[in-house]
């Protein structure tokens, strides 16, 4: 296999890296007190799941995700900056500041939003699936989980849905070992989740994470038999290198744990893969860490710099353009007291 | 002048015409639910529907009400129109995650980029013993959720226009129908809705006191009405139509002329329709009111299935008439 830039290995190298790079930058953004608010869930440590099965996805799919969904977005091309902007609650990002690190979403890219509610976003890749079959879309859709949606009901529903209709969707479960502070082995009799799927008659495999390559290889099988109407579902494993969220110090789990799970560090075993096959060394990689880092500090210094969202902003978009619109509280106060 | 042909046509079958002709119109308006394609529906609202359209616009679901909802969310975003059918109005304990944390709030959570063109069709209230768990008024939970249109009709008429209509907006309704009026049968212009989608009705004309409500409970304020009448006493009876959006203009100009106001609703009383609707009227309507603005509503308990505690539990026209007489005594 080649490893000239441009091989396949070095543009899931190159996505990983900016995955990492983004993460870093967000954790610098929270320090800073720039974010809104805490709840950002950094997906470190899962840049193989994002990068391996979004190489396997065309312009046309489409997708939702949980909570922690940075680096899949960025996998399908979200632009850093209105990324940035939106974990910061500004004007100039994907959703005008209204959503979030957690409920972030752009239609032209086919994101169908980020989910807060675990396992929330799930059946919506069924609908999609529906509408592309009856519009004769030659698309898919696939939905993004962690391991603590493996024991959500709505996934099964979901997952039944997809077999039983043949529809053309992907389910992807990002196994990074804690659903919040809690371990898949103190959550299940049965960490093998990929049994379930199979269970329910969907095409289920399981790979290894820190495998960048076998996650899109296996990836790449799935999406194919899920365009022709076989649904799949695909387990990756790796592990979450931090705490939950930006508040959480991992107290649950030992340095030994930590230190073990971190060792899977799928940028470390793509950059060894690519140094081991040749045709690039490690100055052009380094030099390569340096450029996504300048674009990726760019991301901060425009998040913090952009605007907010006018006050004004708070009532539009909970109807559609055009509808009856809900009244302001000072409207009301003031026809109400105009009247006393 | 208010074109068009009057017909007589049940509850069930107006509906059932509703969605009929939508479809017929647009290709991309489909029905998601339990037992609606094969079976007709629980109630019968999309008997016959299945031959004309196919299996592809009657997805006869497993029982998953969630995903039901779930899917129909997603196949919204992404081009079509679905009608999904919740068989009982009670089952939004099920689905109420997909329908209040994702329909309602996706399009102002990705800033306006994604709307959620949807009916979810359901049917609520007492009438058939059928119990504390399929026998509920669930608006009021629909109505505390913004972002979810609320469509709540009362006669066929209503049945057939607010769901032609709520089946071209672009925003998730909520449209719930009464089990207890779907053999009703009624005179109906479906040719030209009475007034538009989003107004209130006067149903009938009176001078002393403005009664408003909504759904089953308009034909029993409209019989106390009449015992009224031989009283001598003229009650305006107002029916709401949709409770989102909510024509406070209509009532607020009733209410003014009247100087009295009652509200009725067959949900309990407690944080109901009816406590939004006393609250506005006497914010708004403050210096007209002669009396405090009365609210009748469902006792705060769950419903029994004996018919004698079910229908006791719930306003009766007897009731309605008394208190009014008191009221104005």
């Amino acid at each position: 296999m080649t490893s000239l830039p441009n091989s396949p290995l070095y543009e899931l190298y190159r996505m990983m890296r900016r995955i990492r790079s983004f993460e870093e930058r967000v954790a610098e953004l929270y320090v800073r007190g720039q974010t809104a608010g805490s709840m950002l869930h950094l997906s470190i440590g899962e840049e193989g799941a994002a990068a391996g099965v979004c190489a396997a996805m065309r312009p046309q799919d489409s997708f939702t995700t949980h909570h922690r969904g940075h680096g899949i977005f960025l996998a399908r091309g979200a632009e850093p900056k209105r990324m940035m902007a939106e974990i910061a609650g500004k004007e100039a990002g994907y959703c005008h500041g209204k959503g979030g690190s957690m409920h972030i979403a752009d239609r032209t890219l086919g994101h169908l939003g980020a989910n807060a509610i675990v396992g929330g976003g799930i059946p919506h890749v069924v609908g999609a699936g529906i509408s592309y079959k009856r519009l004769k879309k030659d698309a898919i859709s696939a939905a993004f989980f962690g391991d603590g949606a493996m024991h959500q009901g709505i996934l099964y529903e979901s997952m039944n849905m997809a077999a039983l209709w043949d529809l053309p969707v992907l389910f992807v479960c990002v196994n990074n070992q804690y659903g919040m502070g809690t371990r898949v082995d103190q959550a299940t009799r049965v960490p093998q989740f990929e049994l379930r799927a199979a269970a329910l008659g969907l095409n289920a495999k399981s790979v290894d994470g820190e495998d960048v390559e076998a996650v899109f290889h296996t990836a790449q099988e799935l999406t194919d038999a899920a365009r022709a109407g076989h649904p799949g579902f695909l387990v990756v494993s790796c592990f979450r290198f931090y705490g939950h969220g930006r508040m959480d110090k991992s107290p649950y789990r030992s340095s030994e744990e930590e230190a073990a799970g971190r060792a899977r560090d799928p940028v470390k075993h793509a950059r060894a893969a690519l140094l081991e096959r040749g045709g690039v060394d490690s100055a052009a990689l380094g030099a390569l860490d340096a450029e996504i880092g300048l674009e990726m500090d760019a991301t901060l210094d425009f998040a913090a710099a952009a605007a907010p969202p006018p006050l004004s902003s708070m009532f539009r978009d909970v109807y559609a353009v055009g509808q009856p619109e809900p009244e302001p509280l000072r409207t009301r106060l003031e026809r109400v007291l105009a009247r006393a | 002048m208010r074109g068009g042909t009057v017909t007589e046509i049940t509850y069930r079958d107006a509906l059932r015409k509703a969605l009929a002709d939508a479809m017929a119109e647009d290709d991309t308006i489909f029905v998601i639910g339990e037992e609606v394609g094969r079976y007709g529906g629980a109630y019968g609202v999309t008997k016959d529907l299945m031959p004309r359209f196919g299996a592809d616009r009657l997805l006869d679901t497993p029982i998953s009400e969630p995903a039901i909802v779930g899917a129909a969310v997603g196949a919204a975003m992404t081009g079509l129109h679905p009608v999904a059918e919740l068989m009982y109005v009670d089952f939004l304990g099920l689905v109420m995650d997909q329908l209040a944390n994702q329909a309602a709030k996706i399009r102002y959570m990705f800033g306006g980029q994604i709307g959620v063109p949807m009916v979810l069709r359901t049917q609520g209230g007492t009438g058939r013993s059928a119990g504390a768990q399929h026998s509920q008024s669930l608006e009021a939970w629909v109505m505390h959720t913004p972002g979810l249109r609320l469509v709540m009709p009362a006669t066929a008429e209503d049945a057939y226009h607010l769901l032609r209509h709520s089946l071209t907006l672009p925003d998730p309704v909520v449209f719930i129908e009464h089990k207890a009026l779907y053999a009703r049968k009624e005179q109906a212009n479906l040719e030209t809705p009475p007034v538009p989608w989003g107004k209130a009705m006067v149903r009938r004309a009176g001078t002393d006191i403005s009664i408003v409500t909504y759904s089953r409970m308009v034909h029993t304020v409209l019989a106390a009405a009449e015992t009224l009448a031989k009283a001598g006493i003229a009650a305006e009876v107002i029916d709401l139509r949709t409770l989102n959006p909510l024509d406070m203009a209509t009532v607020v100009a009733s209410v003014e002329r009247t100087g009295r106001a009652m509200v009725i609703s067959e949900g309990v009383l407690t944080a109901g329709v009816t406590a939004e609707l006393a609250a506005r009227i006497s914010e708004e309507c403050f210096d007209y009111l002669e009396d405090p603005v009365v609210r009748v509503a469902g006792e705060d308990i769950p419903v029994a299935v004996s018919p004698a505690l079910e229908s006791g539990s719930i306003p009766s026209s007897g009731l309605i008439a008394e208190t009014v007489e008191r009221m104005l005594a």
